[in-house]
C-alpha cells in the first residue's frame, strides 16, 4: 500500500490544555528531504512523534496514501537525537530492526554488514555501540533505521551536539537514503544544514505551520515574518515580547 | 585454651582435612540452592520484565504484590510446600516431601519474588527510554522483554546473587519440607542449627565459615564480571 501523499489536516495536540501542536496542516508528498525549522517549543519533535504513532493527537486528521488510510501498515521509521544503544556490539546493535522480520542469525548478520559497509562502520563491527563517537552512534541508528527500509524516515535533531565533520558524514548518509528511495522529514536547527540537505522547507511557530516552500524560496523571500525573524536570527519571543 | 578458640580451632581442623560429612552437605547446599537460584532465574527475570513492560489492568497490584512477596517469611512457604506434597495433599502421589526436590521447589518459591521485584525495577527503567524506538520497530512484547533482558543482563546479576544469597542463607522452609535427614536432605543453614543444638560446635562453626566463603566468592566473582562488562559493553 501506497503511504504517500501524507495529508495532515489541523492536527493538534493539547497536553494539560497547553497547545503544543495548534492545528498542523502539511503535505508530504513521494520523494525528497523536508527540513522543519523553528524555535525551540514550536512543536517540531511532537509533529514528529505524531507522524509516526508515537502521540495520538487530540483532533485532526492524517491521511497516507490516496486512500487516505488513518495509519500507515509500515514504513515509518524515527531515529532520535540520542538514539538507543543496547549494551551490545555495533552489528547487533545495526541488525536489531531485523529482529521481528523473522530473519535468520545468518541472514540479519549478512545485511547488517553490508549496511555497515555502507555508512562507514564495517571496522567497527564488533566493538560495543556505547564506546562508539557521537556522531558514530548516529550513523549506527541511521543505518539501524535505513536497513529497515522505511518508505518515510523522521529524523529528530540527528546531527544536534556532533562537530561539523560528523554532521557532514550524517548529511551525507541521509542524502543516500534519500537516493535510496526514502522519504526524509527532519528537523534542525541548523541553517546551514538547511541549505545543504533540503528539497523544502517546513517552518513551524507556536506549533503552527507558518509556511511550506522549496528551500531557495524559504531562505530569498521567507513569506512569514516568524520565518523571516528566524532566518535573521532573531527569536520569536523578542517578536512577541515587542508586540509584533 | 578457652572453650571459644578450641571451638574455632577444631572448625579449622575440620576444614583443612577436607572432612567428608562437611563435604557432603556442601554439596548438597549448593545443588539444592543452585537448583532453586536456577528455575528462580528461569521464572523470576522473565516475570519481572513482563510485568516491567507490560500494559494491563491490575498492574501496580501485581507490581506491590510481587515488592510484597521479597519478604515472605521462609516458615510459610515451607508449611505451604509441605501441605501441597505431604501424602494428603494435591502432590502427595509424588512423594517428594523429605526429599532435596522438595526443597528445591521451596526455595524457588522463596527467590521467585524476589528475582522478579528487582528485575521488574532493573527493566522498567531501561524500558522507559528504549520503549518508542522497539515500538516502532514493530517489537512484539516477547520480543521487547528478551532484549531488555539480554540489554540488562550485568544488572540482573544482583537479582541472581540476591535469590542466591536467600536460598542459602534461609532454614525455615527447607527444615520443614526436607527434615534435615543426615546424608540425604540435611544442607549447611539446617545442619548449623541441628548441631549448634547438639553442641558440636565445631562443624557448625566451618558450616558457617564455609557458607560465608561461598557467599563472598560469588559475589566478588559477580562484581569482577559487573567491572569487565561495563568496561566492555559501557
Amino acid at each position: 500500500m501506497a503511504i504517500f501523499p501524507l495529508r495532515i489536516r489541523d492536527l493538534r495536540y493539547q497536553p494539560n490544555g497547553r497547545e503544543v501542536l495548534a492545528g498542523i496542516d502539511l503535505e508530504l508528498g513521494e520523494e525528497g528531504i523536508t527540513l522543519v525549522l523553528g524555535p525551540n517549543g514550536a512543536g517540531k519533535s511532537v509533529l514528529l512523534r505524531t507522524i509516526c504513532g508515537l502521540i495520538e493527537p487530540d483532533a485532526g486528521s492524517m491521511a497516507w496514501g490516496d486512500e487516505g488510510a488513518r495509519r500507515p501498515a509500515q514504513g515509518v521509521m524515527m531515529v532520535f537525537q540520542r538514539p538507543m544503544m543496547l549494551r551490545a556490539p555495533v552489528l547487533q546493535n545495526v541488525a536489531l530492526g531485523l529482529k521481528p522480520l523473522g530473519l535468520t542469525a545468518a541472514e540479519r548478520r549478512r545485511q547488517g554488514l553490508a549496511m555497515l559497509e555502507r555508512v562507514g562502520l564495517a571496522d567497527r563491527a564488533e566493538d560495543s555501540a556505547r564506546q562508539l563517537s557521537g556522531g558514530e552512534q548516529q550513523r549506527l541508528a541511521l543505518a539501524r533505521a535505513w536497513l529497515t527500509k522505511p518508505r518515510l524516515l523522521l529524523l529528530d535533531e540527528p546531527t544536534a551536539s556532533l562537530d561539523p565533520s560528523a554532521s557532514g558524514e550524517v548529511e551525507r548518509i541521509i542524502r543516500e537514503i534519500r537516493t535510496d528511495g526514502t522519504r526524509v522529514l527532519m528537523v534542525t536547527h541548523n541553517l546551514g544544514q538547511a541549505t545543504r540537505l533540503a528539497d523544502d522547507i517546513v517552518f513551524m511557530s507556536a506549533g503552527r505551520v507558518c509556511e511550506h516552500t522549496p528551500v531557495r524560496a524559504f531562505f530569498a523571500r521567507p513569506q512569514s515574518e516568524e520565518a523571516r525573524l528566524f532566518i535573521q536570527g532573531e527569536l520569536p519571543w523578542r517578536m512577541r515580547f515587542h508586540g509584533a | 585454651m578457652s572453650a571459644f578458640a578450641a571451638t574455632f580451632s577444631d572448625a579449622f581442623s575440620l576444614l583443612a582435612t577436607f572432612d567428608h560429612t562437611v563435604a557432603e552437605i556442601v554439596a548438597l547446599s549448593l545443588q539444592v540452592s543452585g537448583g532453586a537460584v536456577l528455575l528462580g532465574t528461569l521464572i523470576g527475570l522473565p516475570l519481572g520484565a513482563c510485568i516491567a513492560v507490560g500494559r494491563f489492568p491490575g498492574k501496580s497490584t501485581l507490581s506491590v504484590l510481587v515488592n510484597g512477596l521479597m519478604g515472605l517469611p521462609s516458615v510459610v512457604v515451607g508449611v505451604v510446600v509441605y501441605l501441597l506434597l505431604s501424602r494428603s495433599g494435591p502432590f502427595g502421589g509424588f512423594g517428594l516431601l523429605y526429599t532435596p526436590l522438595a526443597m528445591v521447589i521451596a526455595q524457588t518459591l522463596l527467590v521467585i519474588p524476589l528475582m522478579a521485584a528487582i528485575t521488574r525495577q532493573v527493566v522498567e527503567d531501561v524500558w522507559q527510554r528504549y520503549a518508542e524506538e522497539l515500538q516502532l520497530m514493530r517489537f512484539s512484547w516477547w520480543d521487547s522483554v528478551t532484549t531488555l533482558l539480554y540489554d540488562c543482563r550485568h544488572s540482573l546479576l544482583v537479582a541472581v546473587l540476591a535469590g542466591l544469597g536467600r536460598a542459602m542463607s534461609e532454614v525455615g522452609a527447607v527444615m520443614i519440607v526436607g527434615g534435615k535427614i543426615d546424608r540425604a536432605t540435611r544442607v549447611m543453614t539446617t545442619a548449623i542449627a541441628l548441631e549448634t543444638s547438639k553442641g558440636d560446635l565445631a562443624l557448625a562453626i566451618a558450616l558457617g565459615v564455609v557458607l560465608i566463603v561461598i557467599i563472598l566468592a560469588l559475589n566478588a566473582l559477580a562484581f569482577m564480571l559487573r567491572h569487565w562488562a561495563m568496561r566492555r559493553y559501557g
